[in-house]
């Protein structure tokens, strides 16, 4: 056999191998999905939903972590979104040369990897102990959309970077100033990957547990939160708390709540994905 | 009038932006004001060189190493999952799949990035490790090596998604060559493509392996709550992330030492990624330009 037959050969073992290496990586998945679903799918039901937790597997519901979620989603959404557009906006429209700019860019990119449980120590002495927030609902909401905040950023700039600077040019040709150009041609124009990006950040806030846990969120939550200033649990807060237990009962239970859990991450990541095709597909300059 | 105006917006968009230089300095100064209260009850060298983590005892000891030993082991068994794989379906997907393929593949990896680090979590311990335990008899109910795997299937995607983009940003002018030459795929992708994005790669494991050190609840559900100085994957670690989860769910007062503990644990930590992620950040702005 001569050597440029072993190349052809080893070509296409590489071919078959790199096959294998994508096959395992969605069988994992596969088989997780699988694993979770036959567990736990049987367990849920209205009662489930709506219960509160309890010692009992068989009674126990995750009624006020769900609560929480929302909750914790609506705060999150409330102060990372507004926040998270405006720097968005000054990194790319304004500060662009500036020192400032500069150093801001730096900081993002190193906020970014920041371990999220870092978050929760900033978030436990910061809102909670400082500024007297406990382990209330709002002080969960402040935490993460630090968290978030860099994530909001970033996309938004990729978003505006998006934009042909014809139409910013044609704007300020027409005499407008650059607020009214931002406003009224950049975000409009812009809308879809800002959107994507802000409920992309939103499913990780949803996912996130080590941050709450550090924060002092509650483990077993006997109300439902009724205002920004109650403590809380939220779905993988209470996940992790049946999945810590060893009755085989709680076991059921985490699977039901994983179900329910990945869900709403999947339909947010799925929205957010429709978004970017769709908006990628309508916005031929 | 507009003036004034648009001078206002343009402050107020800036103190939007300023936020995250608060947080950053926020966090810097939680950690340290801890850390030195910390220090001035614990020598600094003990923290450094007792080779017991028991703060939690009666016999209390503070050396930082076995749960830094515990966050090496799990990172380094994710790393060894990741790179490989991630690597290879970032060559497959770039010189060797179908567009079509490549269309839709790369959504459904995504969809392993997006899912809940607690989620992994139960995988590890309810699937992996009684899996594990079939083949190699003696492994602990909690070890190192379930959540290693685990967390490598975690990184995969993002190690796959970076060396992607840095394989595609080469010029199609060097593969072209290569073929010219007569090269394979196989050759074109290991001699040619790979070399040239290399710092591309070597950012993607980097940032892999700051999100392995950082990783929390993989970890603190799989691994156990041991914090023990070996090497062994097989019986129960703690690393430095599960130490802050295990004091957060037990009532620790404020102001003791086990409550400072978390925020000097915090710190090593802190420290780690911040090296990590800056050396990242210095290689991609130092090659960046290399073909440009």
């Amino acid at each position: 056999m001569n050597s440029s037959k072993i190349n052809r050969i080893k070509d296409n073992a590489f071919k078959y191998f790199g096959i294998a290496c994508t096959v395992f990586g969605l069988a994992m998945l596969a088989i997780f999905l699988g694993n979770i679903i036959i567990e736990g799918i049987a367990r849920i039901d209205w009662a489930f939903i709506t219960n509160f937790p309890s010692r009992n597997p068989d009674k126990a519901g995750i009624l006020p972590a769900l609560v929480g979620t929302l909750w914790i989603m609506g705060l999150t959404a409330v102060i990372a979104i507004p926040l998270g557009i405006a720097a968005g906006i000054y990194l790319e429209e304004y500060g662009k040369k500036s020192k400032l700019a500069t150093l801001l860019e730096i900081n993002i990119s190193n906020l970014a990897g920041v371990p999220s449980i870092i978050y929760g120590l900033l978030g436990l002495e910061i809102f909670g102990r400082i500024m007297g927030m406990g382990g209330s609902l709002l002080a969960g909401a402040s935490t993460l959309s630090l968290l978030i905040l860099p994530i909001i950023i970033v996309s938004t700039r990729e978003a505006l970077k998006a934009v042909p600077s014809s139409i910013k040019e044609a704007s300020f040709a027409m005499g407008a100033s650059k607020w009214q150009t931002v406003w009224h041609q950049l975000l409009p124009a812009s809308f879809g990957g800002v959107i994507t990006g802000i409920i992309l950040a939103l499913s990780r806030a949803v996912g996130e547990t080590a941050p709450l846990i550090v924060i002092g969120a509650l483990a077993y939550v006997p109300f439902v939160p009724a205002s920004p200033t109650d403590e809380f649990s939220v779905l993988p807060i209470q996940i992790f708390n049946w999945i810590s237990r060893p009755q085989k009962g709680f076991a059921i239970n985490a699977a039901s709540a994983i179900i329910i859990l990945l869900m709403v991450t999947f339909i947010m990541n799925g929205i957010a994905m429709y978004l970017r095709n769709r908006w990628q597909k309508k916005v031929k300059w | 009038m507009p003036r004034i105006k648009e001078k206002v917006i343009e402050v107020g968009l800036a103190s939007a932006a300023v936020i995250t230089i608060l947080t950053t300095i926020g966090i810097i100064w939680v950690l340290l004001s801890q850390t030195i209260d910390f220090f001035s009850d614990v020598s600094i060298v003990d923290f450094l060189t007792d080779t017991q983590w028991t703060p939690l005892f009666a016999d209390k000891h503070f050396g930082i190493l076995p749960l830094v030993a515990g966050t090496f082991l799990t990172t380094f068994i994710a790393i060894l999952v990741a790179l490989p794989v991630g690597l290879t379906i970032a060559v497959y997907l770039n010189e060797y799949a179908p567009k079509s393929f490549r269309k839709i593949i790369k959504p459904l990896l995504e969809i392993l990035a997006a899912v809940p680090t607690v989620v992994y979590g139960f995988f590890a311990l309810s699937v992996i490790t009684p899996f594990l335990q079939s083949i190699i008899p003696g492994m602990a109910g909690f070890n190192a090596l379930s959540s290693g795997i685990v967390m490598g299937i975690m990184i995969i995607p993002l190690i796959t998604s970076l060396s992607e983009d840095a394989l595609f940003a080469v010029p199609k002018s060097l593969r072209e060559a290569s073929y010219g030459m007569g090269s394979t795929r196989l050759q074109t992708a290991f001699k040619v493509m790979v070399p040239a994005a290399s710092s591309g790669i070597i950012v993607s494991v980097i940032l892999g392996i700051s999100r392995a050190v950082g990783e929390t609840m993989i970890v603190a559900i799989a691994a156990g709550q041991q914090p023990r100085l070996t090497m062994n994957p097989l019986v129960p670690i703690e690393t430095i992330t599960t130490y802050i989860v295990q004091v957060s769910t037990g009532d620790v007062a404020h102001g003791s030492l086990e409550y400072k503990t978390i925020f000097a644990a915090g710190m090593a930590l802190f420290v780690f990624t911040f090296i990590l992620n800056n050396i990242s950040y210095w290689i991609k702005k130092k090659f960046q330009e290399k073909y440009e």
